[in-house]
């Protein structure tokens, strides 16, 4: 049994812990805000916060969260309502297909959580573990801006 | 704004509802797909081949239209350009659309959503469709109010009459109103008319993904759905010899083992059970393998050294008298194969009905053919698998979407009754997909004393870019792997005006002399089909390498060189625009800078763009620094400024991508490009600052986006790092070793 804190919840599991964090995200918890892409942490379309820190969830064994706080995508949420960045991310278009949409809001937001006003090249370094395949990488970066700007 | 795509898309999969309206297409249309329409009147784009308007709308008592179209959201953004269109033309608003898109049961068969035929082919119907049920639906309130329908005027659906009479498009008893054909007579509103068109609108489908709510197949769960994975043999011709499956049927959480001649798969309760078997397979399974392939290094080689399954002259233009050419220049070109590499590995649902139809959600571009191989693969009717698109991760071609369909069907066949939902392993994504082809490209001029062009020839030399499902199961790749193996069609290469491999091989410039000699090679070392933009990225790199090439040796400005002899206006403009945008006249060169330019026309029928950029070489490294981009973009009348301005930008940074890193790696067994860090891609750091103009053509045909600026992205690319160095660059990718060993030898 592991009980950890999803998107502020409590909750708890008897899947084997070392079952990827991703699969039982995905699987057991119904979340979409985290998707596979490689299965081998190399591009962050799985990304999740764990304890504030971003993490490649596809890699990491449930165990690792154990007592800990998960935040994905749907985390980010006021209520009902788009996080600040999200609606930056609506506002600025910022995809073309989104499948790594998530990955990157959730990079940006670790991002501006220890950096409120971060640089232009300094969330490109921050992004720079995050694939995106339609090249919608400087919309994200302004919405990241945008987002920072607004706070 | 929310706007509900296939909003029981849901309820499709979980009730037996969407039966009544699987009869939306009447059977006129449904035989018509096959009989000529030739003796019919032209009608607009794929209005022509589903003729009858209640293929495409219908008008709900619940105060909504449902919009029906066969062309699919790949993450271009299509629609919500159609969904414009729709609520223009009809005059409704936008919220009021409700989309079906790629079932294969419910919509117009719309073929393949490729070639940037989206616009001209569905934007255009959807476009037609609407404005004569608008005139339909004006005509019933006219009867209705006993009123002229020139007294009639519609906002959001409500029809008012200068006489204060009014009925609202959903109380009219529209009946079998629209089950009639489309004339092609109705006119389109004025542009200054338009709410929607040439704005720059919210995509309807990405602030949903934005949320996290659920948007992609990857994302529907339906109750005690399945997981699926499968074993690719280690090479492409390896035969299974041996095998333990009952290793695997003993594992956990283990449903279904599946062997079928030399195809293996697992059904299991859980992705990670599956999975697990999977490796148990792997680990115990023989092979016979063979060394087969050329190799990465030798591909170049084996393309000029493999007779040719076809020579197609593409273009044969000999020069009419005339002088004898001052001087001869030669240079020759290579592209190496490119993967689609999504970021998102290819992904399926698949359930055998007890109604004995094989119902398949997939994000494939092809639903009608992929569907009809499918059914072809496992022996049904191909009224019996029916496929549903749903939004997978971006493909930029014919990725391997339809052979996870296929895979998901040969897994969901074995389990009756229960949904399989089967995604690949990033390893499997990367090796086993259809790459874009390698070629390799020859250009050769003629030239008078002045340094202009009196002959132009280019010969190239590709494997296919087309191998697409087509309705044939042995394109698929498992079936060729089963006991009774289907063998692969003989792939063709496309003719005009399209093209495939020579797709933009004939130059757009107005030369006295001008060959184009293809050489169709249908032998693939490696799997390869349609890549964003087939051929043309290749082949425009090539022309627009050159004809800098040309300016140079004549010590003409490029772009004043090639204005000489582009007649095309709206090219000539988009060369120019592009040429101020970036500020080309002004430029001043400085120490290890350069700036380049190219140019085409998509297809030499789609859209116009040009590319400028400014690059930076370090030459103790190697490393090109891209400082900025430019474009400019003729795409016809513009529908979404916004997507299509995406779709542009996008496009370049893909090439930028393709063109300073990307190659697949393999040796004589096999492929060695096996994941992001063999692969790959242009990151955040390295992508420049890009500024697209764009140039609206109201009223004019819509030509197409998506594959307008990768060819002159990878010209400008080197042309300008030619500029910086005085080095030319002719083999893709422009790696930082291979631009240090250029520069060394220079």
């Amino acid at each position: 049994m592991i009980s950890f804190k999803l998107n502020g919840k409590p909750v708890r599991t008897t899947v084997p812990e070392a079952t990827p964090l991703l699969e039982v995200l995905a699987h057991d918890f119904q979340m979409n805000g985290c998707k596979f892409g490689c299965g081998k942490s190399q591009c962050s379309a799985c990304l999740v916060m764990v304890d504030g820190n971003p993490v490649r969830s596809c890699m990491a064994p449930l165990s690792a969260v154990a007592g800990r706080s998960v935040t994905t995508l749907e985390g980010l949420m006021n209520g009902d309502k788009p996080s600040r960045l999200q609606q930056a991310f609506i506002d600025e278009q910022a995809a073309q297909c989104g499948y790594c949409t998530s990955g990157m809001i959730v990079q940006a937001q670790a991002l501006l959580d220890r950096n409120p006003k971060p640089s232009d090249a300094e969330v490109r370094t921050a992004l720079d573990g995050n694939l995106c395949r339609c090249g919608a990488h400087n919309r994200i970066v302004r919405a990241v801006l945008r987002a920072a700007q607004g706070a | 704004m929310t706007l509900k795509i296939n909003p029981t898309r849901r309820d499709f999969l979980q009730s037996t509802g969407y039966l009544t309206l699987a009869f939306a297409i009447p059977l006129e249309d449904a035989l018509s797909q096959g009989t000529p329409v030739s003796a019919k009147p032209r009608l607009a784009g794929d209005l022509n081949s589903t003729r009858t308007l209640s293929a495409w709308l219908r008008v709900n008592a619940n105060q909504t239209v449902t919009l029906m179209v066969g062309k699919v959201e790949l993450g271009q953004g299509i629609l919500t350009a159609v969904s414009q269109i729709c609520a223009d033309e009809l005059d409704i608003d936008l919220q009021r659309i409700q989309l079906i898109s790629g079932d294969t049961a419910l919509v117009p068969n719309e073929g393949v959503t490729a070639g940037s035929f989206s616009m001209p082919y569905c934007a255009t119907a959807v476009q037609q469709a609407s404005a004569e049920v608008r005139a339909i639906l004006l005509q019933l309130a006219a009867d209705k109010l006993k009123q002229p329908t020139a007294s009639l005027s519609v906002k959001d659906g409500l029809i008012q009459s200068t006489s204060g009479a009014q009925i609202a498009y959903w109380d009219l008893v529209v009946g079998e109103a629209l089950n009639r054909e489309a004339t092609g007579l109705v006119k389109f509103k004025p542009a200054s008319e338009y709410r929607y068109i040439g704005r720059p609108v919210q995509r309807i489908d990405l602030t949903p993904k934005m949320l996290g709510q659920s948007m992609f197949l990857q994302e529907h769960r339906p109750a005690g759905m399945l997981f699926g994975h499968i074993v690719r043999p280690p090479t492409y011709q390896a035969k299974l010899l041996s095998v333990n499956l009952a290793l695997a049927q003993r594992m956990p959480g283990v449903v279904k083992v599946v062997r079928n001649g030399s195809f293996l798969g697992i059904v299991a309760k859980r992705e990670g059970q599956a999975l697990a078997a999977a490796k148990a397979l792997t680990a115990t399974a023989k092979w016979k393998v063979e060394k087969v392939l050329p190799g990465d290094d030798g591909i170049f080689d084996w393309l000029r050294k493999t007779p040719p399954n076809k020579i197609i002259q593409t273009k044969v233009q000999p020069r009419v008298g005339g002088p004898v050419p001052a001087k001869t220049m030669q240079a020759t070109y290579y592209r190496p194969y490119h993967m689609h590499a999504s970021i998102g590995t290819s992904s399926a649902m698949a359930t055998l009905g007890e109604d004995g139809v094989m119902l398949i959600q997939t994000h494939s571009q092809s639903v009608f053919e992929t569907a009809l191989a499918i059914s072809k693969m496992l022996g049904m009717a191909p009224d019996k698998v029916r496929c549903q698109h749903m939004q997978g991760s971006g493909c930029y071609g014919h990725n391997l979407a339809d052979d996870a369909a296929a895979d998901a069907a040969l897994l969901a066949a074995a389990v009756p009754g229960k949904t399989v939902r089967l995604q690949y392993t990033r390893e499997q994504e990367h090796l086993w997909e259809p790459y874009g082809s390698a070629m390799v490209i020859q250009t050769q001029a003629g030239l008078d004393e002045q340094g202009n062009v009196l002959d132009w020839d280019l010969q190239l030399w590709s494997t296919p870019h087309g191998t697409r499902p087509s309705g044939e199961p042995g394109n698929l790749l498992s079936a060729r792997y089963l006991a009774k193996p289907f063998a692969m069609p003989l792939p063709v290469n496309a003719g005009g005006p399209n093209y495939a491999a020579d797709r933009n091989a004939i130059a757009l410039y107005d030369f006295p002399g001008h060959k184009v000699l293809t050489h169709f090679i249908t032998e693939m070392p490696l799997r390869a089909s349609s890549t964003r933009g087939l051929g043309a990225y290749a082949n425009v790199f090539a022309i627009e390498s050159f004809i800098d090439e040309l300016a140079v040796a004549a010590q003409v400005d490029p772009v004043e060189y090639r204005l000489r002899y582009l007649k095309d206006e709206r090219a000539r403009e988009a060369l120019v625009k592009a040429a101020e945008k970036f500020g080309w006249a002004s430029w001043r060169k400085t120490e290890g800078r350069g700036r380049g330019i190219g140019f085409a026309r998509y297809k030499n029928i789609a859209g116009y763009c040009a590319v400028a950029m400014e690059v930076e070489v370090n030459r103790q490294t190697g490393r090109i620094r891209v400082i900025r981009a430019v474009a400019s973009s003729d795409t016809g009348q513009v529908v979404n400024p916004d997507g299509v301005m995406n779709q542009i930008e996008g496009g370049m940074i893909q090439s930028l991508s393709w063109s300073l890193k990307e190659e697949v790696k393999f040796d004589d067994t096999k492929v060695l490009s096996s994941d992001w860090n063999s692969y790959p891609i242009l990151t955040f750091s390295e992508v420049p600052p890009i500024d697209v103009v764009l140039i609206d053509r109201p009223g004019s045909p819509f030509l197409g986006t998506g594959e307008a600026s990768q060819g002159p992205t990878s010209a400008a690319l080197a042309n300008a790092v030619f500029d910086a160095t005085g080095v030319r660059f002719r083999r893709l990718p422009l790696t930082p070793e291979r631009v240090k060993e250029g520069l060394g030898k220079a």
